[in-house]
């Protein structure tokens, strides 16, 4: 009975989540521009997708962006999060302080506090300013994904590979790197999702004639969705629910076999 | 001793294709001791976690007090438990985790400070009510864990591990502190363990378990003694476990050497299980013994040398305080009496519960 | 990997936080203080107090608060199922909180948000669903109602992820000595659970609460655009109005409001790390 319950609670809360997704794919495929009425199932949407420059350069510079600011964020971020583990407490106090400073605040003012920044110091809007804000945000999640990896990290392996015989550089990348690695595989992909769901802080450091899918999106509210959006949404959403369970799917089969393996033994 | 308090009939318990429990009977008796010993995955401590309400058995039935309460909430019975690395709750102070159960019962603040200061009493820790369970050390915090338990005046103690987690020395005192509070409280107690010293010094009853099987069941004296097949024999200390052959009555042979032994009714030239223990193996001039060997490893040990020695293709273990330099060609002798003759496994799931090592 | 050298690689890090965090609040507060000319006023702070501007305030703080109170609701129970304490599906509960959490993202938040708009509107989906199973008709889209549900839609994540992180840490052990000291679910929920998850709890309050007071999408989008929330006025000072210096003010007086909540939090939790993401 009560595992019964368990079941129904985790079965509402997923339709909760999953209904809009559902919505917007029924939407990619409706033969009407109307969201209220459904006009028959159509392809057009993909079809005129790839023919739309707007959407693919809005798409483009959201990979691009999101790639960038993840690669310079989670560089940036491993090495501080390195930096700090041995700094002393109070100055890694302080530098942790100030990295959860983007956590904790609300997006609207770190979005328009840079605003601010490339209005004073009159930047051009534009790629480069949404760039630098997404590297901003993104730093701090690569820094509370490596820092406690280092925490837990047993300093003797680093001692043990030195006194092994590798020169400090090596004994990082041979022992160290290896064990924080997850770490930052995780604030990578975090960074990258989190700089593609975006809108806020894209929203107050674009400029004009720079857009990306949110910021395009957020412009056709008020005149209508463009439905090649749903569509858009529709493949970038189905891609990574197919990686998604490709990832679950086969170190969980590796963690079996393993299991096997050792009751044979 | 009592009566019958638990009657555990025809228990299994499994996850997925994982047969922890297969259908296991056992009593046990009002202010026993009583020690479930075995390796890790043995089923022990699910043994344990049903008599607790923690589990419930695929089959089977618990009888406590002569009613069934297999599926009875761990809330509602008369057991308390001292719960693998002590389970304390952190948040509240030393006497507030021993007044729990009983504020839960609504006791009245007299009942409950008068049952904080004994309970802490008992266990030595008068001082403490008021400090914080993480600001304590391993052995206080297990102390505070049996007072949380027996302040609630429980028939039935059970222990997981508890001194799995403290050191050499604080488990020893612990093991006298656990006898001292046993006799105080006139409770039975339900005690699990993997390690085999602890469970012969402390219990009346050693029940000993592999692989969700009651291997024996029996005084320390009885399991060490005269263990009943090699598993047993192997866990409980260290011993010499050969094959051999029953020739007749009081005569065993084994590594083609035949010896006298004082067991009877195993049939005529059947085959066997023999147990020596180290200390029962005495080392005497070449001549003067049953085989002859050759000393091929010693280590001291402080209260005796740990020897291995060579002879008919076998390795022996001895205990001994006399030493015999690595080299040395010695004798063999058993007295009769200290040769165990145990029958060798039957079928293949007797032979599947065997040594694993 | 004590070196004595390595804090030193923490430049860049340092330089960076220097321009990109310190120096745009900094901003924030040299424009919320003056006024256009750069003379210095406390005028853009006042300015809180006119009648639009408060009851965009206490109106964000109010469907806030709700919003948060029912993210703890809904939330709790799912932090129990899908941490240790809820025993079934042991292995499955990773991929639980992957499909919770980091799937959804990759569908644009904007668009999941249109999506409500869609589902809630009066000859909607769901109220045709409801119609066909002859109950009453939900009439909340453009109301606060629809902006509460927005704020919980989206941030009730935000909540489950924190909330099961500190129930993972409670050891199973504690919750059978509840039990086995006589405590019923009830009482052991009040007496164990809750407190010793109160640090993930009181995390998962401000990282929904935050959001939640300082959005302007979600009204934006659910409210109508006749519902103006804090962040909603913020937004248009900006980008619709160019008074920076307004909008720095109205800012500054946000941020008092998101500096007590996070005093409030750690006064309770120390751990501030250990549970954030």
């Amino acid at each position: 009975m009560m595992k019964f319950i368990k079941k129904f609670y985790l079965v509402i809360i997923f339709i909760f989540l999953y209904a809009p997704m559902v919505t917007l794919i029924v939407f990619s495929f409706n033969n009407t521009k109307s969201r209220a009425k459904w006009g028959g199932f159509t392809f057009k949407w993909y079809a005129g997708l790839f023919n739309d420059s707007s959407i693919i350069q809005a798409l483009i510079n959201t990979l691009t962006i999101a790639l960038l600011s993840s690669l310079i964020a989670t560089l940036i971020g491993t090495i501080a999060a390195l930096a700090m583990n041995n700094m002393k407490k109070l100055s890694k106090n302080i530098l942790m302080g100030v990295t959860n400073i983007p956590m904790l605040n609300a997006e609207i003012v770190t979005g328009i506090s840079l605003m601010l920044l490339f209005i004073f110091f009159k930047y051009r809007f534009g790629y480069v300013t949404i760039l630098l804000a997404h590297i901003t945000f993104n730093i701090p999640y690569v820094i509370l994904s490596v820092a406690p990896r280092l925490k837990t990290l047993n300093p003797n392996i680093y001692e043990a590979a030195l006194d092994l015989g590798a020169n400090p550089l090596k004994a990082f990348f041979k022992v160290v790197f290896p064990d924080i690695m997850p770490g930052i595989l995780s604030g990578f992909l975090m960074c990258f999702t989190m700089s593609i769901d975006d809108f806020i802080i894209t929203h107050f450091t674009k400029g004009a004639g720079v857009d990306t899918l949110s910021t395009k999106i957020y412009a056709q509210v008020k005149k209508g969705i463009d439905p090649k959006m749903y569509a858009l949404s529709t493949l970038i959403f189905v891609t990574v629910l197919v990686l998604l369970i490709l990832v679950n799917y086969t170190p969980n089969k590796e963690k079996q076999r393993r299991l096997k393996g050792e009751k044979a033994k | 001793m009592g009566n019958k308090l638990i009657t555990l009939e025809n228990i299994s318990k499994s996850y997925g294709s994982n047969t922890v429990l297969d259908e296991l009977n056992l009593y046990i008796n009002e202010n026993e001791f009583l020690t479930l010993l075995g390796p890790s995955g043995c089923g022990k401590t699910t043994t344990l976690r049903i008599i607790g309400g923690f589990e419930t058995p695929d089959t089977g039935k618990v009888i406590f007090d002569g009613k069934d309460i297999t599926s009875l909430a761990p809330n509602k019975r008369q057991v308390n438990t001292v719960f693998q690395k002590y389970a304390l709750f952190t948040h509240m102070t030393i006497a507030e985790n021993i007044a729990f159960g009983l504020k839960i019962k609504k006791k009245s603040k007299a009942y409950i400070d008068d049952k904080i200061k004994y309970a802490l009493k008992l266990v030595n820790l008068e001082d403490f009510a008021n400090r914080m369970p993480d600001s304590l050390s391993g052995g206080q915090q297990q102390r505070i864990a049996i007072a949380r338990a027996i302040v609630n005046e429980p028939k039935v103690l059970l222990l997981d591990e508890p001194l799995g987690a403290l050191d050499l020395k604080l488990r020893q005192d612990m093991q006298y502190e656990l006898i001292r509070l046993k006799n105080e409280l006139g409770i039975t107690f339900i005690y699990v363990t993997h390690d085999q010293e602890e469970a012969l010094t402390m219990s009346d009853t050693i029940v000993v378990m592999n692989q969700g099987y009651i291997q024996q069941i029996g005084t320390p004296e009885n399991i060490y003694n005269e263990p009943e097949n090699a598993f047993v024999a192997d866990f409980i200390g260290d011993s010499n476990i050969i094959s051999g052959t029953m020739i007749h009555d009081e005569l065993v042979e084994i590594l083609n050497v035949k010896w006298a032994c004082v067991d009877k009714g195993f049939g005529i030239n059947k085959p066997v299980d023999v147990v020596i223990r180290p200390e029962d193996v005495e080392l005497v001039k070449e001549d003067e013994g049953t085989i002859k060997g050759i000393v091929t490893n010693i280590i001291f040990k402080g209260v005796h040398y740990e020897m291995e020695v060579m002879a008919n293709g076998f390795e022996w273990l001895v205990h001994s305080t006399s030493l015999f330099p690595v080299g040395t060609k010695v004798g063999i002798r058993v007295d009769p009496f200290n040769i165990q003759i145990m029958n060798k496994p039957e079928s293949e799931d007797e032979e599947a519960i065997g040594v694993e090592e | 990997m004590k070196n004595k050298y390595i804090k030193f690689l923490s430049a860049p890090y340092i330089i960076w936080a220097l321009i990109f965090i310190i120096v745009p609040l900094l901003m924030v507060f040299y424009y919320g203080f003056t006024d256009k000319s750069g003379a210095f006023t406390i005028s853009n702070i006042t300015a809180i107090a006119t009648h639009e501007h408060s009851k965009a305030l206490w109106l964000a703080l109010y469907l806030s608060l709700i919003s948060t109170a029912i993210c703890i609701l809904l939330a709790y129970p799912l932090a129990m199922i899908l941490s240790h304490i809820g025993e079934n599906a042991g292995a499955n509960k990773d991929k639980y909180m992957v499909f919770i959490f980091i799937l959804p993202m990759w569908m644009n938040f904007l668009l999941r948000t249109i999506a409500w708009q869609t589902l809630l509107e009066n000859d909607g989906v769901i109220n045709s669903f409801l119609n066909l199973l002859h109950l009453p008709a939900l009439r909340i889209i453009n109301t606060p109602a629809a902006i509460v549900f927005g704020m919980v839609y989206n941030f009730l994540p935000f909540m489950v992820l924190p909330l099961v992180n500190a129930l993972n840490k409670i050891d199973i052990n504690v919750i059978n000595a509840a039990r086995d000291l006589g405590a019923n679910s009830v009482q052991t929920f009040l007496r164990i659970i809750l407190p010793l998850s109160l640090p993930g709890l009181i995390s998962g309050i401000t990282m929904v609460f935050i959001p939640s007071l300082t959005t302007f999408i979600v009204s934006d989008l659910l409210g109508g655009s006749k519902i103006l929330l804090i962040g909603n006025v913020i937004e248009q000072e900006f980008t619709q109005y160019s008074n920076w210096n307004l909008g720095s003010g109205l800012s500054i007086v946000l941020m008092i409001f998101i500096i007590v909540s996070i005093v409030l939090s750690t006064i309770f939790d120390k751990d501030m790390e250990g549970t954030a993401i």
